[in-house]
C-alpha cells in the first residue's frame, strides 16, 4: 500500500498516433484495478484496442468519459488507495490538467483563425472572420480567380478596429463552384446575401479587381448596407482588360506554363513563388471551377472588354470611396482612375502592379484604416 | 484548408466518387468487414482503416466483403469493370499480386488493345506497398517497377494526402486500369486537403522544390525524404530541384529531362529492388536523351538487391533514407568538380 496517486493516461500506440478516442469504460469507479486488467476500449485511426491498466490500485477518479477523444498523454483517471483524500485527489487532477494543458499549448503552432463556411441562397460561401469589434464590419471581396487568401497582409490590421470577414465569392475558394449567374450584379448579390445571413447590417467594402466592381455594384444597388469602399485595382471603371491574362489563367494547367501569367500581376516577377502558383493549380483542379472561371470570363469579359462600366455613377454614391492602383498594372490599367470623379480619392503607387494590396500592404492598410476608422 | 491524414484523404476521395457516380463500387478482404457473420457490422473497414464507414453509408451492395482469394475478386473487379461498373478494389498487400497477375496483366491490361478500343477496363487496384513496418520480406516490397513494365496500366504512387485525394478520384474516373500504391508508414501522414472533389492529371510531374545544383527525381514516400534532404542540403549553400513524377505510366519524360538537363547532375531515389526499377528506368533515359548534359555520373539510391529483411536493425539499414540521399548529392557534387576542372 502506498500513498501515492497514480496517473491513467492515454497510451502513445505506435509513432504516428497523436489522440485516441475512449471508447467504453470496463470499470467503475471505486473498484479495485490490477496491472494488466482490461479496464478500456480505447480507438484510434489506425485501430482500436483494448487498454490494460498500467498501474495497481483502485480507480478513484474517471476523468475521461466514454465517447471522449484525448491526445496521447491526456488524463482518462486516477489510481490511489482509499487512504488518499478526495482533496488530494482533486488537487491532483488539477495540477494534472494545469501542466498538460500548458505542455500542449506550448506545442501547438500558432494557431490562428481558421475560415467557416455559411449557406447563402443554397450555396456555400467561405469566409475568414478576424476581430470582433463593434460598429461597421470591413469586407474584404478578392478578384477573378482568386480567394480569401489575397488578403493575408491586410485583413490582420483591420480586424484591430473591426469585424472583419474576408470571403471567397462564388466559383472561387472554398465556396461553392455552382453559380446562379456569373456576372457583377450575380456577384454583388451573393456579398449582400452573404451580409443577410451573417446579420451585418453595414460593413466597409475593400474589393479587388472584379471584387471591386462587385463592391462599387453594391454601394449603387443597396447604399444602405455600405459605409465606405475601397476599391484596389477595379474592374468596373473602363473597358480594357488584358485578356491575354484571363485566357492563359484559365488555360495552363502546368506550373511551368502558369507562371508567367501570374507574373503578369506584380511589377516585380521574382516574388511569385512556387507556392503561389501551386495554390493556383489546387484550386485550378476542383470540381467546376473551369466552367465557374469560363462562365466569369463570358460574363464579364466577353468580346475581349469588361462588360460594366460603373465610373458615370460613382457621383452618385453617397458612401466615402477610394481608389488604390498599382501604376504598373497589366491586368486593369492604372489609367481608368482618370475617370473617376475629385469626391474620389486616388492612390497611386509607382512600383506596384494589379496585386497593391500586397505589393504595397502598409500603405494600403493605412488607406483601409483612413476611410474606414 | 483542413489537415487531413492520407488515410483520410483516399476514404474522402472514394467517399465522393461513390456519391457522385453510383457505378463506382468498392470490393476487397475486409473493406467493410463482418459480412455474413453476426458480429460488429464495418468492425474492420479494410487492412489499415481506409475505407471504413463506406458500408453504412452506401450498402454491401456497393461495399463488397471478398472471400481471400485476390485471383477471384480481381478478376471479378476487372470483368465488372468491362461490363460498365467503375469498381475499386483493395488488393491489401501489393507483394500479394503474384497470384492475380494474369487478371491484371493479360486481361485487364489488355482489352483496349485487343477489342481495338471498344472496351474499356476502368478498375482502380488500390494496394499497400514500401517498408519500414517490420512486417518482413512478404509484405514489405514495392514492386510498381512490375506494373509499369506492361503496357495498359497506370501505376500512380502519391507522395502525400493531397496527391492522394487528387490522384484516387482521377484513377476511379478513368477509363484504363490503374494500381494505386499506398505506403503503409504515410497513412497518418496530414496535409491540407480541400474538402472539394479535384483531379490531379496522370503523367505531369511535381516539382516540390527548385535548386540550380542537382536534380533528385524520387518516388513516393521517398519524395518526403527527398525534400528533408533537399532543405537540409539548402542550408548547405547546395540547391536541390525535386522531381515526383507522381506516376509512373505514364511517366512525364519532359520534366525529368527538363529539369535533369538544367542541373545537370542527378540523383534516383527509388524504395524498390534495385535491378531493372524505376531508378534504372529514369538512368537509362537520361544516358540516352542528355548525356552531353551530365555533368556527373548518375546515382542511384535504393535498397541493396535482397529481400527486406524483418531484424529491424538491418530493416533500417536496407531502406534509403535523408542521409543516403544527401551523401548522394555531395557525391555527384564532387564528381561534378572534377569534371569541372577539366
Amino acid at each position: 500500500m502506498s500513498d501515492a496517486i497514480q496517473p491513467i493516461v492515454m497510451p502513445k500506440w505506435g509513432l504516428a498516433m497523436q489522440e485516441g478516442m475512449v471508447a467504453q469504460w470496463h470499470v467503475e469507479e471505486g473498484s479495485k484495478v490490477s496491472k494488466g486488467d482490461e479496464i478500456m476500449d480505447i480507438e484510434t485511426s489506425k485501430i482500436a484496442n483494448i487498454f490494460e491498466s498500467p498501474v495497481e490500485g483502485k480507480l478513484r477518479r474517471k476523468v475521461a468519459d466514454d465517447g471522449e477523444t484525448l491526445p496521447v498523454g491526456a488524463l482518462m483517471g486516477v489510481v490511489a488507495e482509499d487512504s488518499v483524500s478526495d482533496d488530494d485527489i482533486d488537487a491532483f487532477v488539477k495540477d494534472f490538467q494545469e501542466a498538460f494543458a500548458e505542455q500542449m499549448a506550448a506545442m501547438a503552432d500558432g494557431g490562428g483563425a481558421e475560415p467557416e463556411t455559411v449557406e447563402v441562397g443554397g450555396h456555400r460561401i467561405r469566409y475568414l472572420k478576424m476581430g470582433d469589434a463593434d460598429g461597421p464590419a470591413v469586407i474584404f471581396v478578392h478578384g477573378f480567380g482568386g480567394d480569401l487568401w489575397t488578403w493575408m497582409f491586410n485583413q490582420e490590421a483591420a480586424a484591430e478596429g473591426h469585424a472583419t470577414y474576408a470571403i471567397d465569392l462564388p466559383g472561387h475558394g472554398g465556396s461553392s463552384k455552382e453559380m446562379d449567374g456569373a456576372d457583377v450584379a450575380a456577384l454583388s448579390k451573393a456579398v449582400s446575401g452573404f451580409m443577410d445571413a451573417m446579420g451585418i447590417e453595414k460593413a466597409h467594402l475593400v474589393g479587388h479587381s472584379l471584387g471591386g466592381a462587385v463592391s462599387l455594384n453594391l454601394a449603387v444597388t443597396g447604399p444602405d448596407k455600405v459605409a465606405s469602399v475601397t476599391l484596389v485595382c477595379p474592374a468596373g471603371l473602363g473597358p480594357d482588360i488584358n485578356m491575354e491574362y484571363i485566357e492563359g489563367f484559365i488555360r495552363e494547367k502546368r506550373g511551368k506554363k502558369l507562371k508567367p501569367f501570374l507574373e503578369m500581376l506584380v511589377a516585380d516577377p521574382e516574388i511569385v513563388t512556387r507556392d503561389m502558383v501551386e495554390d493556383v493549380l489546387k484550386y485550378k483542379r476542383m470540381d467546376g471551377v473551369e466552367a465557374a472561371l469560363n462562365a466569369l470570363s463570358s460574363a464579364n469579359f466577353s468580346g475581349g472588354a469588361q462588360a460594366l462600366d460603373l465610373s458615370g455613377k460613382l457621383g452618385d454614391v453617397s458612401a466615402p470611396v477610394q481608389v488604390i492602383w498599382g501604376k504598373q498594372d497589366k491586368i486593369v490599367p492604372a489609367k481608368h482612375a482618370e475617370a473617376v470623379p475629385s469626391s474620389v480619392k486616388v492612390t497611386i503607387f509607382d512600383d506596384a502592379g494589379h496585386l497593391a494590396h500586397m505589393e504595397k500592404s502598409a500603405e494600403t492598410n493605412a488607406l483601409i484604416k483612413e476611410i474606414a476608422g | 484548408m483542413p489537415k487531413k491524414s492520407f488515410r483520410q484523404a483516399i476514404n474522402e476521395a472514394i467517399r465522393q466518387e461513390m456519391e457522385r457516380d453510383e457505378r463506382v463500387i468498392v470490393m476487397g478482404e475486409d473493406v467493410s468487414g463482418g459480412a455474413g457473420a453476426p458480429g460488429e457490422q464495418d468492425a474492420w473497414g479494410g487492412p489499415m482503416g481506409v475505407t471504413k464507414g463506406l458500408m453504412p453509408q452506401f450498402g454491401r451492395e456497393r461495399v463488397l466483403d471478398t472471400p481471400i482469394t485476390e485471383s477471384g475478386f480481381i478478376g471479378a473487379a476487372v470483368g465488372a469493370a468491362a461490363t460498365g461498373l467503375r469498381p475499386v478494389a483493395d488488393l491489401m498487400f501489393v507483394d500479394f499480386m503474384g497470384v492475380c497477375f494474369d487478371q491484371i496483366f493479360n486481361q485487364a491490361a489488355k482489352f483496349k488493345y485487343m477489342f481495338g478500343g471498344k472496351a474499356v477496363t476502368p478498375v482502380t487496384i488500390r494496394t499497400m506497398y514500401g517498408g519500414g513496418f517490420r512486417a518482413a520480406s512478404q509484405h514489405s516490397q514495392c514492386l510498381y517497377p512490375l506494373f509499369t513494365h506492361i503496357p495498359g496500366l497506370k501505376v500512380v504512387i502519391p507522395s502525400n494526402a493531397y496527391e492522394a485525394k487528387g490522384l484516387m478520384i482521377q484513377c476511379i474516373r478513368d477509363d484504363d486500369p490503374t494500381i494505386f500504391f499506398e505506403h503503409k508508414m504515410m497513412y497518418d501522414d496530414e496535409v491540407d486537403v480541400p474538402d472539394d472533389p479535384y483531379t490531379i492529371p496522370f503523367g505531369e510531374a511535381n516539382v516540390t522544390r527548385e535548386g540550380d545544383d542537382v536534380t533528385i527525381v524520387a518516388f513516393g514516400r521517398m519524395v518526403n525524404l527527398a525534400n528533408q534532404a533537399a532543405d537540409k542540403l539548402e542550408k548547405e549553400g547546395i540547391g536541390c530541384t525535386v522531381v515526383d513524377p507522381r506516376t509512373t505510366s505514364p511517366l512525364d519524360r519532359d520534366t525529368i529531362l527538363e529539369t535533369a538537363e538544367e542541373t545537370g547532375r542527378v540523383v534516383v531515389v527509388d524504395e524498390a529492388h534495385p535491378r531493372c526499377n524505376m531508378a534504372t528506368d529514369i538512368s537509362a533515359m537520361l544516358c540516352e536523351n542528355i548525356f552531353g548534359a551530365l555533368k556527373a555520373p548518375i546515382k542511384q539510391v535504393t535498397p541493396p538487391h535482397s529481400p527486406v529483411p524483418f531484424s529491424p536493425a538491418l530493416e533500417d539499414l536496407y531502406l534509403p533514407n535523408v542521409e543516403r540521399i544527401e551523401a548522394a548529392v555531395k557525391a555527384v557534387m564532387n564528381t561534378g568538380v572534377v569534371r569541372a576542372a577539366e
